[in-house]
Order: structure tokens, then sequence, then C-alpha cells
């Protein structure tokens, strides 16, 4: 119990000649359920031309214990069957898992009724937005997770929207999320919006103009997924184990496996 | 005279007043003005861990026969393996009355399962429409997600050990909020920190899992559950465990003793420093 406070205070009352005062052994102690947990991981997502690729590593953890080396933390949406075939749309989910879990099978069934009584595919616009009320439905109670979504659009481009535990939401180019997101980010911004990079034959000092950022080539958007989670395993112990990716285009869902550090 | 037969046998209001409900729990019309509704709980009587190594054609799972109240060893007797069908075996850590109450739902759970065939652990030759360790641990998860997010929790943490519709080994645990994973070995409680290290020397990942003998997976349980007795002091010498074997069935053994231990080095420990006699 941290919330003991044991050292006497200075006062003008007699006290006890030993520094901790005796407490009532029977007082009434409160003692709260705390629904939420921290489940660990991290989750990243970049948008490219034609395509998005999500990934997330596999290691769900409790305080210092590994539950797991596999617990998947990206979700098909949509498509037919309990195994989402031909789904194009990808959910990730990072933070506590027993809420990733609820959001990504409302979201799955709200995708799926949505072409029962449309007769078609829903957009990643719409899904987007579709999640993002899901989320603030639960404002006051929230489902306790980052979520990412990842998609192709209407035109054709990769499409990806980041959200809040209660459903404030953007589309980006790129975004890390959950326990290592502090440490990826920063490497996104440099690499895949090219900030603080300026063009060094653009002028001398001051003058010198900021690289403009286009979408990057698959390959290279892989490279810097992989490079991004290895480095995140080193300095994160709640990352490791495994790393699922999933890419996205417009012939469906590319999803590979491949091992990250243990330790 | 009242008439009425839901007064009969009841203090009468004229003359005692009427009943006051005030201690009675919210449910059964008590309230305390100006508290909250509450049913928050902390576990009472509780069992320990549990533990579970899947190999290549079942999985073995146990835990001990104690059930604690606090620091005493009050119940030395309380099976917390229950086989639900002849394809899945579920092992309780946690609060005791919240497994029983699990115990009786799966109950309930099974008789409509099986009201058209037989899930019968000893019938050999029916299994029309037998539930998978999978399907009841989808079921187990959601019913302690939906108690937790009614801040009700049941107080427990589950490993659901057995065979999933094509008969491959299945193993996946649940807690009282909800979180469920898998794994080739899995052991909640004090088992994580103590078992699941040994375990995973023995089974690293499923393909060793998928190597391993159902001889070799018994034994490693079996050590641990001694490794538990040393070093968990909510633990006890007797245990249950059951291996669900897709050729076999369940075979579930209730009173198992631990054998092997090793206290023959303790009288040469003196003092806890200096001493020597």
């Amino acid at each position: 119990m941290a919330s003991l406070f044991s050292a006497s205070l200075p006062s003008s009352d007699p006290s006890y000649s030993f520094n901790q005062a005796p407490t009532t052994a029977s007082e009434p102690r409160q003692h709260a359920f705390y629904p939420y947990t921290d489940n660990g991981g991290s989750t990243l997502g970049i948008s490219g031309a034609d395509f998005t690729i999500i990934a997330g590593d596999t290691r769900s953890t409790s305080g210092y214990n590994i539950n797991t080396r596999y617990a998947p933390k990206l979700f098909k949406i949509g498509g037919d069957g309990p195994n989402n075939e031909n789904a194009r749309i990808v959910l990730s989910v990072v933070g506590f898992a027993a809420d990733g879990r609820a959001l990504k099978e409302r979201l799955d069934t709200v995708v799926k009724m949505y072409k029962y009584q449309h007769g078609k595919d829903i957009s990643v616009h719409a899904c987007a937005q579709r999640l993002s009320h899901l989320l603030y439905n639960k404002r006051f109670f929230p489902f306790y997770v980052t979520a990412i979504l990842g998609g192709v659009d209407d035109e054709g481009k990769g499409a990806l929207y980041s959200y809040d535990p209660v459903g404030s939401y953007e589309r980006e180019q790129c975004r890390a999320a959950g326990a290592a997101a502090s440490l990826i980010m920063p490497f996104l911004d440099n690499q895949v919006n090219l900030k603080n990079q300026y063009d060094p034959n653009s002028g001398p000092g001051l003058e010198k103009k900021p690289r403009e950022a286009q979408p990057l080539p698959r390959e290279t958007v892989e490279q810097l997924v992989k490079d991004a989670f290895t480095s995140a395993v080193e300095r994160h112990i709640e990352v490791g184990d495994g790393l699922q990716t999933m890419i996205i285009t417009k012939d469906g869902i590319q999803e590979t496996y491949s091992p990250l550090k243990k330790d | 005279m009242n008439h009425l037969p839901q007064a009969w046998g009841r203090p009468r209001d004229d003359v005692y007043g009427a009943y006051n409900p005030h201690y009675l729990p919210h449910s059964h019309g008590g309230h305390q003005a100006g508290h909250p509704n509450q049913h928050t709980q902390s576990p009472i009587v509780t069992g320990t861990s549990v533990l579970a190594v899947k190999y290549n054609s079942g999985v073995v799972i146990a835990a001990d026969n104690l059930a604690s109240y606090g620091s005493l060893a009050r119940f030395t007797d309380v099976h917390r393996l229950k086989v639900f069908n002849k394809k899945a075996v579920v092992g309780f850590g946690g609060d005791v009355s919240d497994m029983q109450y699990l115990d009786r739902l799966l109950l309930s759970l099974h008789v409509e399962e099986n009201y058209a065939g037989s899930g019968d652990v000893d019938d050999k030759e029916s299994d029309v429409a037998l539930m998978s360790a999978k399907n009841l641990h989808t079921y187990l998860s959601k019913v302690m997600y939906k108690r937790r997010s009614e801040f009700n929790p049941l107080w427990n943490a589950l490993l659901v050990a057995g065979l999933t519709e094509s008969n491959e080994p299945f193993l996946a645990s649940a807690d009282l909020l909800g979180t469920t994973f898998s794994a080739p070995t899995l052991a909640t409680g004090f088992g994580a920190h103590l078992a699941q290290p040994i375990l995973r020397r023995v089974v690293p990942d499923e393909e060793a899992s998928k190597a391993l003998t159902r001889e070799k997976a018994v034994e490693a349980v079996k050590e641990c559950m001694k490794v538990l007795f040393y070093r968990d002091a909510r633990s006890m010498n007797e245990y249950s465990i059951a291996i669900v074997d897709k050729e076999s069935g369940v075979d579930l053994k209730l009173d198992e003793k631990l054998e092997g231990q090793s206290w023959a080095f303790a009288d040469r420990i003196r003092g806890y420093g200096t001493q020597t006699a």
C-alpha cells in the first residue's frame, strides 16, 4: 500500500517516540477493480502511392511477463466468412488487447453488415468514419486502444487512418502507435516525410530548401518498417518476438511474418 | 388475517413496521442512500497456478487441490480442473466461488449443446455436435469480458485445454479482464513466473510442441508442479492432472502426489551468515 503515509508530521500534540504511528488494523480498505491493463507491443502504418503497409509485433505482455510470443495485433476487416477472405481493409490495435479484440469484432461485423445491406464493399473512408463512431460510442468507458486503419481508397491510393482511444482520427502518410511509438515516430517523420532534411545544393545556410516528401516505393517502405521494429526491439522491453506485416494493394492483402529478438 | 399468501409467515407490518432492506444487496431491494451500487469485489477463497502444455497429439493441464483463504490453507480437496466434454478441460485459478459459478454455467452449456448428440466423457461412439475447446474458450472469454465491462468481474484466470474441431491440440487463456492469448505452454498466477520459463525451455515454440511426446509433456508439467510447491506459499503437494488426447480422450487424475522432492541439502544450512554449528 503506497498510500499509507507513515512519517510523523511536526505538531504540538503528544506523539509516539517511534517514527511509525500504529495504524488501525481493521480499517476498511478501498479495493477497487481496475478494468484496464496494458498488453504492450507496437504497431506502425505507412501509406504509399498504391499500397498501404501495416505492421505490428506479436508479443503480448502483462507487467514483466510475456503472455505469448504470438498474439497478432493486425486484423483483416470485412471480406467473406470468419477468415475474412478477399478483405481489403486492415485494422491494427495496440494497448489493452481485450478491448482491441472487442473493437475488431465490432468493426468486422459492421463492415460485413454494410455489404449485406448495400450490396457493395465499404470504402476505407466510410469504414474509417464508422470506426471513429465505434470508439466515441464508448466515450465515457473507452476502448483502451490506439487503432490504425489501412486500405486502398476509391482512387487506388494507399489510405491510412490513425485514431486516439476515443475516436479522434486523421488520414496520414505514416503513424506509429503503442509502447514504442515515441521511438519509431520521429524516425518516420525523418525518413517518410523527410522532416529536417534540406537539399544541400539549394543555397547557403538558412536559405537551403527543405526536401519534398514523395510517396515511397514499396521496397523502401518494407525496409523502413523492418528497421523501425528492429530498433524498437533493442530499446523497448515490451516489443519483440515476431513482426507481422500486412500489405494492402488493389489486388488484396499480402501477409508476412518474420522473427524478432525474443529477449 | 391477511389472505395474501406472499405475506404468510412474515412479520406483520402493522405491528413491527415495514421490513428494512437496508443491509441487503442492491439486487434484493437494499440500497444505502448516497452510496454507489457496489459489486466490485476482491477474491476471497482462491486457487493458485494452473499450468498446461501442448504436445504432439493433445494437451496436459494441471492444478493443485488447494483453496486458500488468504494465507490459511483452508480447503485441501478442491478440484480446479473441470472436464467439459471429451474435447475440452478448463483449469481455474483465482476465486473459487466464481469458479463454481462458471462450472454451473458450463454444465448448463453442456446440457444445451449436447441435448441432441452425446458429449459424454465416457461415450466413445458419438461425436455429434461436440463443442471444441476453441469454441469453449471463445464462449468463456466473452463471459469474462462482459463481466469486466459491467465492473463485476469473475475473479479468475483460466486455461482452456483440449482440441479444435479438426482435432488439433488447443490451449488458450482468459482472465478477469477478458484478456485472451494462446501459446504452446501457458501458466497462470505464480506459474507465469516460475513454470513458464521451465516449460518454455522444453517447448520454445509450436514446432517443438508438435514434436513433443505425451510422456515428456507430463514429465515437464509434474516437474513444474514441484517447483511451484517449493516456492509458492499458496500451493500444495496434492494436485489434479488431466490429459486431453485426440486418440484416448480425457484422462483426469484428481489426487496425484508430488514425487521426488529434494530437501536433504537443508540440514547443512546453518544460520544466516557466520554461524557454523
